[in-house]
């Protein structure tokens, strides 16, 4: 189901653009809008859909399960944490959906930037970057004491 | 020099009524290349379709006072501060841009029909307001150029990589910059005033003249595209769009607190 830019919504701020693992959102080079370059390398991830702020990308539903006419939209809600879905079919049926997105507040996440980078000796070590910190996991790493072992293993 | 006329200036080489009729076909080039745009691209005809479209499937009707409170709202909020754009930063650049044009554009009407020559003097406020509105739209524009336009930031292009978008934007920031730049020579009685207010009236032509390829329509269908939006919402339809959730009204688990973290 790729997706396609409603050109009277979207106002060419770019964060499909840097959202797309397909790198297929691009700025239209005589409107400065957003459109998809390649709609059948779209691998329907939905994060274009739900990054947009102005809700300007809608998903085309191919033909054989989906007859045109049908409308999927969704609503992310940073504050609320939450993503809504709604269906509409041909038909007139509807379905509404409401999921929960996050358990921490909006922005609570340092992205990797925002930590040191590691140092050299760090890429000899067995654990990945700023663990055990990054864990949150009060006194380091669980592992099993010898005496929990099962006799004869070790 | 920022209280001369540089308009006033001007009309012991070129007449007044010259330059006033300059104005006018820049006014009319501006209307009938709007009108071209709207017929060309078919956009007040999908205007209108949509409207109808989402007037008829709402639950609920928008009467004509509601309609009157929803047109005020955009005109106060969508147009008059710039309240669709998300970004903070493009906003203020916009505004910067937005105010300074209208600004610009009408001191130069009133100083070019109002006091065309140095037989009428200027108060000193016009050429005043010329300046700071010229100067606001190169610090928004120049500022969006190269800092916030969406090729540079998000596509990661060079910010002189030029395109078809960009006939607008640099059109603009082209007249305005040759503007003052004639402006401040004038006063300083440089020869090379001649050449600037040549390159000037070139890029103005080019600014006005490009309606209909260049995005200065949107100053006319952007607020009727954020009108729309609006009545949308009121008559329940919301673009299609989920309405806003009820739940969960705490992060994390409805059962229990988060400890995955």
């Amino acid at each position: 189901m790729p997706t396609f830019v409603y050109m009277t919504r979207c106002d060419g701020c770019g964060h499909c653009v840097d959202i797309c693992p397909s790198d297929i959102m691009h700025i239209d080079k005589t409107t400065r809008r957003a459109y998809n370059i390649e709609p059948n390398m779209c691998w329907e991830c939905y994060s274009c859909v739900k990054a947009c702020p102005q809700n300007a990308i809608d998903v085309r539903g191919y033909a054989d399960f989906a007859p045109l006419g049908h409308s999927v939209r969704v609503l992310r809600e940073e504050a609320k944490a939450t993503i809504s879905w709604r269906l509409r079919f041909r038909d007139g049926r509807e379905k509404n959906f409401v999921s929960p997105i996050r358990t921490t507040p909006w922005g609570s996440i340092k992205g990797p930037a925002e930590y040191a980078a590691p140092a050299p000796e760090d890429f000899a070590k067995q654990e990945l970057a700023h663990e055990p910190e990054a864990l949150n996991i009060s006194g380091g790493l669980p592992a099993l004491r010898r005496d929990q072992l099962k006799v004869g293993v070790v | 020099m920022f209280t001369n006329n540089p308009f006033a200036g001007l009309s012991a080489s070129i007449p007044p009524a010259v330059m006033q009729t300059y104005v006018l076909i820049m006014i009319v080039l501006v209307a009938a290349g709007t009108l071209f745009d709207i017929v060309h691209k078919g956009s007040a005809r999908y205007f209108f379709d949509n409207w109808r479209k989402s007037k008829s499937a709402g639950p609920w009707q928008v009467g004509g006072g509601e309609l009157v409170s929803l047109a005020v709202k955009t005109g106060l909020v969508d147009v008059l501060a710039s309240g669709e754009f998300c970004s903070a930063r493009r906003r203020v650049a916009h505004l910067l841009t937005m105010y300074g044009f209208v600004i610009y554009v009408v001191t130069t009407a009133v100083m070019v029909f109002g006091y065309p020559t140095p037989a009428t003097p200027t108060p000193g406020i016009l050429p005043l307001l010329w300046w700071i509105g010229g100067l606001m739209i190169c610090l928004g524009g120049y500022w969006f150029w190269f800092f916030i336009r969406v090729d540079v930031v998000a596509e990661g292009n060079s910010p002189f990589r030029i395109m078809p978008a960009d006939l607008f934007i640099l059109s603009l920031l082209g007249s305005v910059t040759l503007g003052l730049i004639w402006a401040f020579l004038q006063t300083r009685a440089s020869s090379g005033a001649n050449v600037f207010f040549g390159l000037y009236i070139i890029a103005t032509t080019v600014l006005f003249g490009s309606v209909p390829w260049s995005k200065f329509a949107h100053m006319f269908f952007k607020p009727a595209a954020a009108l729309e939006k609006r009545v949308s919402y009121a008559n329940g339809t919301r673009s299609n769009l989920p309405g806003p959730a009820d739940k969960p009204e705490r992060f994390g688990s409805a059962r229990e607190q988060p400890r995955h973290y």
